[in-house]
């Protein structure tokens, strides 16, 4: 899945299921799979550039941590700017939901 | 911030692959484990290599090793098929290398002239203006002066006047080309002797008052042996005794496109080596030639209103001699007193000479290019099927494309590098004295250069990428449809474009050279109204030897009574100045009897002293009277003869034998009537003009003309010796016929259609491999076709005319595109062709034939081989 979203938009999804605490890569993955009723299942090879992007830009920050079944995982933590870039996102995203159910009602 | 991330982990990139392995290593053990499937695990997650691929990418969009492994694939793709790699870089090396012997041409000749000189591009040429007369004219002295006292806008203003002298070498006399210049001219160029000094302020004041000079670096270097306690010593010029007080740095060849200087004196000396006496106190003595330096950020359109205003004020104040005078600015490369002018028109069109040149070269790239990506389409799908995605097979064919221009631009910078003195040879020696036209290769030529060569690439690269828009992957990997001949396939279209592009451009070029040969034969043909064929000319510089008047005078009478006893002389003669040699000839304000001029015309009309016998040794002939003889002498009646046109213009043709003419103010008897022949150059229209006997205005002769059958070379020795008899420290100049003085001055269009024709073969050259290989591809790919034609029935002959005809339908389209922009364009040739109409039927209709037999050529191979396709085989395959 994942390549069928608006553009942008995982990265904005990857930073909310952050704002529920700091998660390794296969937690997101789940979280966002749990959440969406199974409906987004992202895959590595969305899932991973976009944390990437996320670490370039400063908006994540990484740090190698223990799992709960006790293995090395990465974990991932907004930052503030993070938390600045997400409200951002909400904001145009609802407004383009607003503007797309406008045109979808037309039809 | 984004930068540094991007710097941390350019140095951390091991441990940050070992991390993200680890990482998704983890996220799919953790699948497996939730789904309790490996398989599915996989399936869920995709490829992971590409995956770990794009993560880093987010990092590094463009990858290093991205970049050296198209590089290593490139070159192994260019050493796979040498041909054509070689045929690749040979095509562009000749269009890149053109550019760039071009490019560097018109940097030192006309943005960059002078070696040396600092802030060249604040330097603007100056000149006079007259009102009611068209081009330029000198400055006097003390305009000159004005002008530097004035002008807030200028830092400095440097006098240079180009002229001649000899220089006596033991029984051999040099012409040696010096500079006239003010006493801040090496200060304000920044150029500083390497010995002893420039010139002093003040040097340039007074009447002969500063006999020094500052010596070139040859000069030194030749006739001074590099002796190191040069500074100090004297050398005669012009029959002063100079002290030498400087020696200029290598390299610097003084401030004139064409010629390099060899000695410098200030102004003060102007009138020892141009005669007219003391100029420098009157302002009615034009004879400066200057440039100005602009001061940082000032235009050229400020500089001049604020000249312009200067020229107004001095309208005002010397009205005598100032009223309807001008100052003009010329940027650098439009210097009208130097070769810069002459050159700018051949220099042009040599530009867009060989940017057609490159057009042709990268179409013809393009196809081979094209060519070979039909046959890579198989790799490319593969590459497509297996992940790449297209932005990545772009980048790598753009590589492959560069890595052709690059190889290709390194060896045109070669071969412009080894051109860049070869304009110069086109040009003959004038009076023994070579032209100096060196290219120059500086970082603005390599920026260009490097310009074209990105353009190239591009051109080259996007040609077979646009092809991978097409690739389909389902339709690709089954076998392919073959051309066929003279289908509208998408990919021949293409090709055929390219084609008929490269024939157009040929066609246009041809044209071009073709209409400056044929100038270039009229010109040869003109009968320029003197015999060229049985006449020599050559000089004795008299003035430089330091002879005056009388003395002169006395030599020439004896060196003539020697030269006509010499076996194989008809006849010789004196005059000041040889038709078509770079010498000007004096004007006069003119008055005739019953010719009455309008209120604000000054009837003056150029002319030349010669010598008794003068016409007949040239052979311009006479419609009337008699020409000069001895009797004709400072103490007899003062006479003239004029032309025709002046005969036409101000007599009304009546004959004017017997009548008067007012030459500078003073009356004269019109001996005779002279046929009008071309005076300064083979172009000009016909104009009136006149003689003086060489005794009635004062001038030695300085032009002997010789009337013999004999060789010139004969000549020369036997003139040597005369000479060196009456006086052992003269020589006279080179000896050359009238035939070479003709050709001499036509060599801007000689070089024109040299460069023209070379050019142009090589085009045409390319085009017809561009058409060839083309043809040749469609018919290896159209195999199955012709076999299945010749299976039906088609002979020999059938498929030899569909194959050729396919060929020649591509010239014809190509002729007809080519002739209409040859008609839009051969004007621009403009003051190059002579006398030939820029849409000249001959010339189009030859450059027509010229073509199609080329094309004609380049089709009937492919079309042989078409005819000897087995169909049996073919079917069967």
């Amino acid at each position: 899945m994942g390549n069928d979203l608006l553009p942008g938009t995982l990265d904005m999804l990857v930073l909310s299921s952050l704002t529920r605490g700091a998660r390794h890569g296969y937690g997101i993955a789940q979280d966002l799979k749990k959440i969406s009723a199974d409906v987004l299942d992202v895959g590595e090879s969305s899932l991973y550039p976009a944390l990437q992007r996320l670490l370039l830009n400063g908006w994540v920050t990484a740090e190698w941590g223990a799992s709960e079944n006790n293995r090395r995982a990465r974990y991932y933590k907004l930052t503030a700017a993070g938390r600045k870039q997400l409200a951002a996102e909400n904001r145009e995203f609802a407004r383009m939901i607003v503007a797309i159910q406008k045109v979808m009602s037309c039809a | 911030m984004r930068l540094i991330r991007r710097i941390l982990y350019f140095f951390g990139q091991r441990r940050q692959a070992t991390e993200l392995a680890e990482e998704m290593d983890f996220h799919r053990q953790m699948l497996e484990q939730e789904s309790g499937d490996r398989h599915a695990a996989n399936r869920r997650m995709g490829a992971s290599t590409l995956a770990r691929e794009d993560a880093r990418a987010v990092w590094f969009p463009l990858r290093l090793d991205n970049v050296l492994q198209d590089l290593r694939v490139g070159f192994r793709m260019l050493r796979r098929s040498p041909g054509f790699s070689i045929l690749a870089i040979l095509c562009l090396t000749l269009g890149i290398g053109a550019n760039a012997a071009v490019f560097s041409w018109i940097e030192g000749i006309l943005f960059r002239p002078y070696q040396l000189v600092a802030h060249q591009e604040r330097l603007l040429a100056i000149t006079g203006t007259a009102r009611g007369e068209a081009g330029h004219t000198s400055i006097s002295w003390p305009d000159f002066l004005d002008l530097q006292k004035n002008c807030t806008l200028v830092d400095s203003f440097i006098v240079t006047k180009i002229m001649g002298t000899t220089l006596s070498l033991g029984d051999r006399a040099e012409r040696t080309i010096g500079s006239i210049v003010s006493a801040n001219y090496f200060d304000a160029i920044g150029v500083h002797p390497i010995l002893g000094r420039g010139f002093e302020p003040g040097e340039d004041v007074g009447s002969n008052a500063h006999p020094v000079t500052v010596i070139g670096y040859q000069l030194w270097q030749s006739r001074f042996k590099a002796d190191p306690n040069i500074i100090g010593k004297t050398q005669r010029l012009n029959g002063i005794e100079h002290t030498i007080v400087g020696v200029a740095p290598e390299g610097f060849l003084g401030t004139f496109v064409g010629w390099g200087m060899q000695f410098w004196v200030p102004a003060s000396m102007e009138e020892t080596f141009e005669g007219g006496g003391y100029k420098l106190e009157d302002r009615g003595g034009r004879w400066i030639e200057a440039y100005a330096r602009l001061k940082p950020g000032v235009t050229l359109e400020q500089a001049q209103q604020e000249i312009s205003a200067v020229a107004k004020r001095l309208e005002t104040d010397f009205p005598a001699t100032n009223r309807g005078r001008g100052i003009k600015l010329w940027p650098l490369w439009q210097t009208p007193f130097n070769n810069a002018g002459t050159l700018l028109p051949t220099l042009g069109i040599m530009l867009a000479v060989v940017v057609f040149v490159l057009l042709i070269a990268c179409a013809n790239v393009g196809n081979l290019l094209l060519v070979r990506s039909f046959a890579r389409r198989h790799e490319m799908t593969v590459r497509v099927a297996v992940g790449a995605g297209r932005g990545r097979l772009v980048q790598q064919l753009i590589t492959e494309g560069m890595i052709l221009s690059i190889l290709a631009a390194t060896s045109g910078l070669l071969v412009a590098h080894w051109c860049r003195h070869a304009l110069v040879l086109l040009f003959p020696a004038r009076g023994g004295v070579a032209m100096t036209l060196p290219g120059e290769i500086d970082w603005r030529v390599l920026a260009l250069s490097a310009g074209v060569c990105l353009i190239s690439t591009l051109l080259l690269g996007l040609v077979p990428a646009l092809q991978t828009r097409k690739i389909d992957l389902a339709g690709a990997l089954k076998s392919e449809m073959s051309g066929v001949v003279g289908g509208a396939h998408g990919k021949s279209m293409l090709r055929s474009t390219l084609v008929v592009l490269q024939v157009s451009l040929s066609f246009l070029l041809l044209v071009g050279a073709g209409l400056l040969m044929q100038s270039l034969q009229r010109i040869r043909n003109l009968n320029p109204g003197f015999s060229t064929k049985g006449v020599l000319e050559t000089a004795v510089d008299l003035r430089g030897a330091g002879y005056d008047l009388q003395r002169a005078v006395n030599f020439n009478e004896e060196l003539l009574d020697r030269v006509k006893a010499l076996p194989g002389i008809e006849s010789a003669a004196f005059a000041r100045n040889t038709p078509l040699s770079y010498g000007s000839y004096s004007s006069s304000p003119i008055a005739v009897d019953g010719y009455q001029p309008t209120p604000d015309e000054q009837p003056s009309v150029e002319y030349n002293q010669v010598g008794p016998g003068y016409f007949s040794t040239i052979g311009i002939p006479l419609l009337s009277g008699r020409e000069f003889t001895r009797a004709d002498n400072e103490t007899s009646a003062p006479v003239a003869i004029v032309n025709d046109v002046m005969v036409a213009q101000y007599w009304r043709d009546d004959d004017p034998v017997g009548k008067r003419l007012q030459v500078k103010g003073q009356w004269r008897q019109v001996i005779g009537v002279a046929k009008v022949s071309k005076y300064q150059s083979v172009r000009e229209n016909p104009k009136p003009f006149f003689y003086l006997p060489l005794r009635q205005d004062s001038t030695p002769g300085i032009a002997l003309n010789m009337r013999t059958h004999l060789p010139a070379e004969t000549i020369a020795t036997a003139l040597a010796r005369e000479v060196h008899t009456l006086d052992a420290n003269l020589a006279p100049y080179e000896v050359i016929s009238l035939q070479e003085q003709m050709d001499r001055s036509t060599s801007p269009q000689r070089v024109a259609v040299t460069l023209l024709g070379v050019l142009g073969g090589l085009a045409l050259l390319l085009a017809t491999i561009g058409l060839y290989a083309v043809m040749s591809y469609t018919v290896s790919q159209s195999s199955r076709e012709l076999g299945l034609r010749m299976a039906l029935g088609a002979g020999a002959s059938n498929l030899l005319r569909l194959v050729v005809s396919h060929g020649l339908a591509l010239t014809t389209a190509g002729v007809v595109l080519g002739a209409a922009a040859a008609l839009l364009l051969t004007r621009l040739l403009g003051n190059l062709l002579f006398k030939v109409s820029p849409r000249d039927p001959v010339t189009f209709a030859s450059a027509f034939i010229v073509m199609t037999v080329a094309a004609a050529a380049a089709c009937f191979l492919p079309a042989w081989r078409a005819t000897r396709t087995d169909p049996a085989r073919i079917l069967r395959d």
